[in-house]
């Protein structure tokens, strides 16, 4: 577990993030020869996807040898679930919403609209890193269609004519 | 304030007297009153926090600190009252005067005007928009004038993160009278008798989902809450949770109680944060009160509950795949039988109830299973809670006894078309659900009518359309949806929705041929048939139906390359009408492909090769003079 975690750390991940997920993972009482350990897998990927804000391969190596299973397992299900990324997100990261009501209200045409001005599609993250654009499903403000987030910033009823005057608000 | 634990159902029951007072002012009832004048309700659900509820709440303290009414007037932030469209709303109790779209700046008018002045400030009630009349109750407003509340029935009331006004609302009584008073037995029957259904799709009987659970060899056995709410614009369970979180607590722990589980596990979707958080808190209190854990009032019944995230995965609202989620594994479905109520959680049995269902079993108990089955229609019992939303004026959260039409949930609840539009449709169950048209808004809502039509109760989404949805394109979308979302498992899904979906491009982009319908017709139902799960079984059903009610728009599309709507881009070309365009430039100049040319003061040209059908030029123009052809 020690040289896992010396050979993270040479490839960027901070030891005190390492020192946090291990806090945490302590914290849930995880056990790992408890045959139901796996139980523990998805909350412990939430709890490191936000100190590290992404899940590289070598933090999911990190994780399965610390649970005591497969690296292939813990791929497995960073693969199958939406949520979790292995690529980092831009320093603001645009989170359309495409759910029904947000559809129906003309929020393609936002998200096109995100897409033609950042140059890059749902899912990148701009070469500066500065802005990355994800394309969720509900966020559960249907009233405010179309909705979307820049980081924790809420943005509703927005039309496609808006997205410049949003973006220059993160000029910086 | 460090809470008592309670230790008998006498005590439960005493402590509900005791703290009834708290909901005295909200409720009207004389000789329960607090300390308080009045109470300032501010909606706390996601939807109103994205609209600044909290500062409101903030600026109404500051504001009644500064006129020193803190010690009278209490503010406090409740669950969704549903009026998401008008929100952010606040509720002025005892007068039960009702604001809408209350800006942070409007709270020193509430205090002077209203607190002090006591005259309601007119410009934030209710404006009827036929009548153009303000109205000041809500009981008086359309909106909710045909609704019943029971699921709902705390939103909006109690302040969700306090179990003491959950218990002021008679909450955890259920638990504490099925405890004393009933046998396990007794409750699979009351739970028949009521005739409720799950509302979390398929319409099962939860009575008898109870009776097999309980009828289970096991020694351990676990309750799941299914409140993964996958249904993209559709938030009925998360209101719940948001708004009564400790309702499914009580639920849950009732379940456990009749099937013999002492463990129980909420799924919740990861994107609802702060419905997690009002549970983890509703748990924490709880706890503390001893209404979870060990010998729960004195009962010798043990039964606790822990959060479970889920990681954006439509198919883990699919309850095989959400139990192998909660085992940390792929979220792919497995083949039933064997059903979880035989072989669920880590192989035990295990009852899987939606948030919703789970919401409708206090009542029940505490009101009985025949004031339940009194409700809704022969085979459809109790109200179904919608999420309203898509072109329609009121979009929020309704609850109406099974058998209301649709046309009164759309118009006289919705209040109709957005914009004056035409109705075109309305689309309820989802990606796996199907459409209704004009011609099925007079049917009663129930679960057998819906399916007859070729739609589902589904969960609760209610999307409405108007005569600029193209019917094509979302039956596309939905496709897409449910293509993304594909576990991949089974090959009928994963490869034969790939093909649908490919068949409806050719369509939207006018290069279909001329057998695509009755191909789509073919491929839709073999997917339906051979499909392992229920995503995969219903996948096609956008597509069914609306090709069964629209059959004329898709044929526009393949035969006269024309999107009726003027939706779909390939088929669209914005064009400069010539006696209307006076050569202003503007378009020109806010082209984002510089495909439009002409001279200041002549008529413009648009080059549809170039042209990427943005429709910048459209909204640029001042003098109508660009047209979609
Ligand atoms: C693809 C798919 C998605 C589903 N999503 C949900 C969901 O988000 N919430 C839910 O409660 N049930 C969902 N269900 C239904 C569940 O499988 C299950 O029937 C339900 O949770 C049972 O609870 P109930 O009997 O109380 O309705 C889904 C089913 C399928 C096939
Ligand atoms: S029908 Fe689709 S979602 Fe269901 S198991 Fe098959 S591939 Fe997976
Ligand atoms: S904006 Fe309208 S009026 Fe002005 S040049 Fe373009 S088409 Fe003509
Ligand atoms: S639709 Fe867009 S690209 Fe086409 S002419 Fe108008 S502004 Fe230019
Ligand atoms: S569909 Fe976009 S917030 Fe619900």
């Amino acid at each position: 577990m020690e040289a896992a975690k010396e050979t993270c750390c040479q490839n960027g991940l901070a030891k005190e993030m390492f020192e946090q997920l291990e806090h945490f993972i302590v914290s849930v009482n995880f056990d790992p020869c408890s045959p139901r350990r796996k139980g523990d897998l998805i909350s412990i990927l939430h709890k490191a996807q936000h100190i590290f804000g992404y899940l590289p391969k070598e933090l999911q190596i990190w994780i399965a040898k610390r649970l005591n299973i497969q690296h292939s397992e813990v791929s497995g299900v960073v693969s199958f679930y939406n949520y979790f990324t292995t690529t980092p997100k831009g320093k603001y990261n645009v989170a359309v919403c495409l759910g029904t009501a947000c559809f129906v209200q003309g929020a393609d045409k936002v998200l096109a609209e995100f897409e033609r001005q950042l140059g890059i599609k749902g899912g990148e993250v701009t070469e500066d890193m500065k802005f990355s654009i994800d394309v969720v499903r509900c966020i559960g403000a249907c009233g405010l269609a179309p909705v979307l987030t820049v980081n924790e910033k809420v943005y509703g009823k927005v039309a496609h004519t808006d997205v410049a005057k949003i973006l220059e608000e993160y000029k910086d | 304030m460090k809470m008592e634990r309670i230790n008998t159902f006498a005590e439960l029951q005493e402590r509900h007297q005791a703290l009834r007072h708290l909901l005295g002012l909200r409720l009207n009832e004389a000789g329960h009153k607090a300390g308080f004048e009045r109470d300032i309700l501010v909606c706390g659900g996601t939807g109103c926090i994205a609209s600044a509820s909290n500062d409101i709440v903030a600026n109404l303290n500051a504001a009644l600190a500064a006129n020193g009414l803190a010690k009278k007037v209490q503010v406090l932030k409740t669950g969704c009252f549903g009026f998401c469209e008008k929100g952010p709303i606040v509720l002025v109790q005892p007068e039960h005067v009702f604001y809408t779209q209350v800006k942070p700046e409007d709270a020193k008018a509430i205090v002077e005007e209203h607190i002090i002045g006591g005259r309601p400030v007119e410009r934030l009630l209710y404006l009827e928009p036929i009548t153009q009349k303000r109205i000041p109750k809500s009981g008086e407003m359309p909106f909710y004038k045909k609704q019943m509340r029971i699921a709902l029935r705390n939103c909006g009331l109690i302040n969700p993160e306090r179990v003491a006004e959950y218990i002021a609302a008679e909450g955890w009584l259920a638990l504490g009278k099925v405890l004393t008073e009933y046998s396990r037995e007794q409750v699979v029957d009351l739970m028949l008798k009521s005739g409720l259904r799950g509302r979390g799709g398929a319409g099962f009987p939860t009575g008898l989902k109870w009776q097999a659970a309980m009828k289970a060899e096991g020694a351990e056995k676990y309750i799941v809450c299914n409140a993964d709410e996958g249904d993209p614009g559709a938030f009925m369970d998360r209101s719940i949770m948001e708004g009564d979180p400790c309702s499914v607590l009580e639920a849950m722990a009732v379940a456990g109680y009749c099937v013999g589980a002492e463990q129980g596990v909420i799924y919740i979707r990861a994107e609802y944060p702060l419905a997690i958080q009002r549970l983890e808190k509703a748990i924490a209190q709880s706890r503390e009160l001893g209404l979870l854990g060990k010998n729960i009032l004195g009962s010798g019944f043990n039964f606790d509950v822990r959060l479970q995230l889920g990681a954006g995965a439509f198919v883990c609202g699919e309850e095989t795949a959400l139990l192998r989620s909660i085992e940390g594994k792929r979220g792919e479905p497995t083949t039933k039988p064997p059903f979880p109520a035989e072989k669920g959680l880590w192989e035990v049995p295990t009852c899987v109830n939606n948030v919703e269902t789970l919401a409708n079993i206090p009542p029940i108990i505490l009101k009985g299973a025949d004031w339940f089955s009194s409700i809704g229609t022969e085979k459809s019992k109790g109200t179904k809670v919608f999420a309203l939303a898509g072109k329609i004026n009121n979009v929020g959260l309704v609850e109406v006894p099974m058998g209301t039409t649709l046309r009164e949930v759309i118009f006289d609840i919705g209040g109709g078309i957005r914009g004056g539009g035409e109705f075109k449709a309305v689309q309820t169950g989802g990606p796996s659900g199907g459409c209704m048209t004009k011609e099925h808004l007079d049917t009663p809502i129930t679960y057998e009518n819906l399916q007859a039509i070729g739609s589902m109760m589904g969960s609760g989404g209610m999307i409405v359309m108007d005569e600029n949805t193209c019917m094509v394109d979302i039956a596309k979308f939905y496709l897409e949806f449910t293509l993304e979302e594909s576990c991949g498992k089974c090959t009928p899904c994963r490869i034969g929705n790939k093909r649908l979906h490919e068949l409806l491009c050719t369509i939207t982009e006018g290069k279909a041929e001329n057998d695509a319908i009755e191909k789509l017709e073919v491929l839709g139902e073999v997917i339906k048939k051979t499909s392992l799960c229920g995503l995969g079984q219903t996948s096609p059903n956008p597509v069914l139906s609306t090709i069964k009610f629209f059959r004329d728009e898709y044929e526009a599309h393949i035969k006269d390359h024309k999107c009726p709507a003027g939706v779909c881009k390939n088929l669209k070309q914005y064009w400069v009408v010539e006696d209307k365009c006076i050569g202003c430039t503007a378009c020109a100049r806010n082209c984002p492909a510089v495909c439009i040319s002409g001279k200041v003061k002549e008529i413009h040209f648009i080059d549809q090769s170039k042209c990427i059908k943005c429709g910048v030029c459209m909204t640029k123009c001042k003098f109508g003079a660009i047209e979609i052809r």
